[in-house]
């Protein structure tokens, strides 16, 4: 299921730990990549074949940890922290004013399944705050302002 | 006036410097670490304790000690772990240094490795941090490349490999056995203590975790009087320099490393610049949310591990939130116990149960339904917290939760004062 180059980071990994087991984390964020940011049971099962686990043990896995989604996220996915420091500062206001601009709310996707918002627990920017992800890229300092322009930007 | 005392971030204050491996070799990097292959191991760990460091992740535990714990002749493999985790509210410095010198970091997990007789190491870094793990990834090529990882660094015959890892989001995981369990792909949660890491850690095997900014003190610590430089940074107990995160109402919030004998108030108004939109000061949170609160009143004295604890509360992973008058503190306190309830692994009753009954206590507070009845029972909720957990998560939640009753109480009151 793994495409070639994935696979290869995939036996990698294998290879780095002593038991098969000890990779599922890191296997499972790149099945999650690989599945354009979730992961089914199809690919739930398929990574506990490479761990030789069993798929109840990946599920409980999956499911203890947040950063894996059981549905697609959107094709930008907004993590918006509003964890202490940045709640001092303004966070949770962005947080809203995310909400109300793409007209949805934090753990869903907009129907044209352009964005996702997530409301995030400390992403370890504080001294930058407010923050947040988008995909995998920090942006830091942001400001109302700087928000609406992304989602302008982004939406084009 | 309080300044910068310039070790770890000695690098990254320069403008000029490139983390790439040859940017840190010209800046004398590896140095230590090739001096350190010349000494026996246990010279290593005695001089770790000499330095008494302690562990910077949020403990303080010394870390020479810790080492020393170390089994040997056990037959198995000996594993050190950075713990670079970091997801205390508060704290942004790890990632800072995993970003900026990555390096400086890798240079003080080589020597860990060397001093605890690990030839496989992983760094376990929170699965958020895409761009720190990519300045890793990148880094740890660039010395298998120039041969400082594989069979033989530096001509030593001491085999070593180093792995990245990557978490998935859950704050308890930074939790030392909590991690062990992730890192052996496993839901991430705590396990019961003894037997601890140091007997049986990484698939039953001896381990040692370590935070990054304590690892990455290790170049300096083991380089020529190392030792006597990093005690004459702070009072005895508490050596070294260290890196606070400042953040929340300063008018210049940011990572800075200071020596461990300035006064809270320097930081405030002298690094930090004061509070901004010239409000006044009305508290601080010292040392990562887990920490007992401040009052303006307490904040002349020193930020380190010994003066914090006399007071109470405590230094923590050097965190420190600043919050002015205007702050409303019972919705500080609710995003407080909303984080706890959220990341509390839900193990042990009393903390997956107290995080969510305080979080809704604190609700009503916002919703108006506020008593003195309520305000002794969140006091409660907090005090079955303490002490009765396997790991720290449960005092972490029940710290904030008592404090803030305690030094706050009129805010509580105001929510209810009018009914």
């Amino acid at each position: 299921m793994f495409s070639k180059e994935i696979q290869n980071q995939v036996n990698n990994l294998l290879s780095r730990y002593p038991f098969k087991q000890n990779a599922l984390i890191p296997i499972l964020l790149l099945a999650q990549k690989e599945n354009n940011g979730w992961l089914t049971e199809e690919w739930m099962q398929h990574v506990a074949d490479c761990c030789e686990v069993p798929l109840t043990h990946v599920e409980g896995v999956v499911t203890f940890y947040t950063m894996f989604r059981l549905k697609p996220p959107g094709k930008y996915h907004l993590q918006v922290c509003t964890c202490v420091p940045c709640c001092l500062v303004g966070g949770t206001e962005l947080l809203e004013y995310t909400e109300k601009k793409l007209n949805t709310h934090a753990g869903y996707t907009t129907g044209d399944g352009l964005f996702s918002i997530e409301e995030m627990e400390c992403i370890g920017a504080c001294s930058y705050a407010p923050a947040m992800i988008v995909n995998e890229d920090y942006h830091e300092q942001v400001t109302i302002e700087k928000m609406g322009k992304l989602i302008d930007k982004l939406s084009k | 006036m309080a300044e910068e005392t310039l070790v770890l971030f000695k690098n990254i204050r320069n403008p000029k410097y490139s983390k790439s491996l040859e940017g840190y070799k010209k800046a004398g990097g590896y140095h230590t670490l090739k001096k350190v292959f010349g000494m026996k191991p246990e010279e290593v760990v005695q001089t770790v304790k000499d330095s008494g460091v302690r562990g910077r992740g949020g403990a303080g535990f010394p870390t020479g000690l810790k080492w020393s714990f170390m089994p040997k002749g056990t037959g198995k493999p000996s594993y050190l772990i950075a713990n670079a985790d970091e997801s205390e509210p508060g704290t942004c410095k790890d990632r800072e240094l995993m970003l900026k010198d990555p390096h400086l970091f890798l240079e003080g997990m080589m020597i860990g490795c060397y001093a605890v007789g690990c030839h496989h190491g992983y760094i376990y870094i929170r699965g958020e941090f895409f761009p720190a793990i990519k300045s890793l990834n990148t880094a740890v090529e660039e010395l298998y490349a120039d041969g400082l990882l594989g069979p033989d660094p530096l001509g030593s015959g001491f085999h070593l490999d180093l792995t990245i890892h990557s978490g998935a989001g859950a704050y308890i995981c930074g939790e030392e056995s909590a991690l062990l369990d992730s890192l052996e792909g496993k839901r991430g949660q705590p396990r019961v203590k003894p037997p601890f890491p140091a007997v049986s850690g990484f698939n039953g095997c001896p381990t040692s975790v370590n935070n990054v900014e304590t690892l990455a003190c290790m170049p300096f610590i083991l380089g020529d009087d190392g030792v006597d430089a990093f005690k004459s940074f702070g009072p005895q107990n508490n050596s070294g320099t260290h890196l606070v995160s400042l953040s929340g109402h300063v008018k210049k919030p940011g990572v800075y490393e200071l020596r461990m004998d300035v006064n809270m108030k320097d930081i405030i108004y002298g690094i930090g610049g004061g509070i901004r939109n010239g409000k006044k000061l009305k508290g601080v949170i010292p040392g990562g949310s887990s920490s007992s609160v401040m009052t303006a009143d307490e904040v002349d004295v020193l930020y380190n591990f010994d003066e914090l604890a006399k007071i109470d509360t405590m230094l923590g992973s050097s965190a420190m939130m600043v919050f002015d008058e205007d702050t409303d503190v019972v919705q500080l306190l609710h995003r407080i116990t909303r984080f706890y309830a959220h990341e509390s692994c839900g193990q042990c009753t009393p903390c997956r149960e107290g995080t969510h009954w305080s979080r809704n206590i604190i609700r009503d507070f916002l919703n108006g339904n506020g008593s003195d009845e309520k305000l002794r029972r969140l006091d409660r909720v907090g005090g079955n917290m303490l002490g009765t957990t396997l790991c720290a998560l449960g005092d972490a939640a029940a710290l904030p939760i008592q404090s803030f009753v305690k030094k706050f109480p009129d805010d509580f009151r105001k929510y209810y004062a009018n009914k």
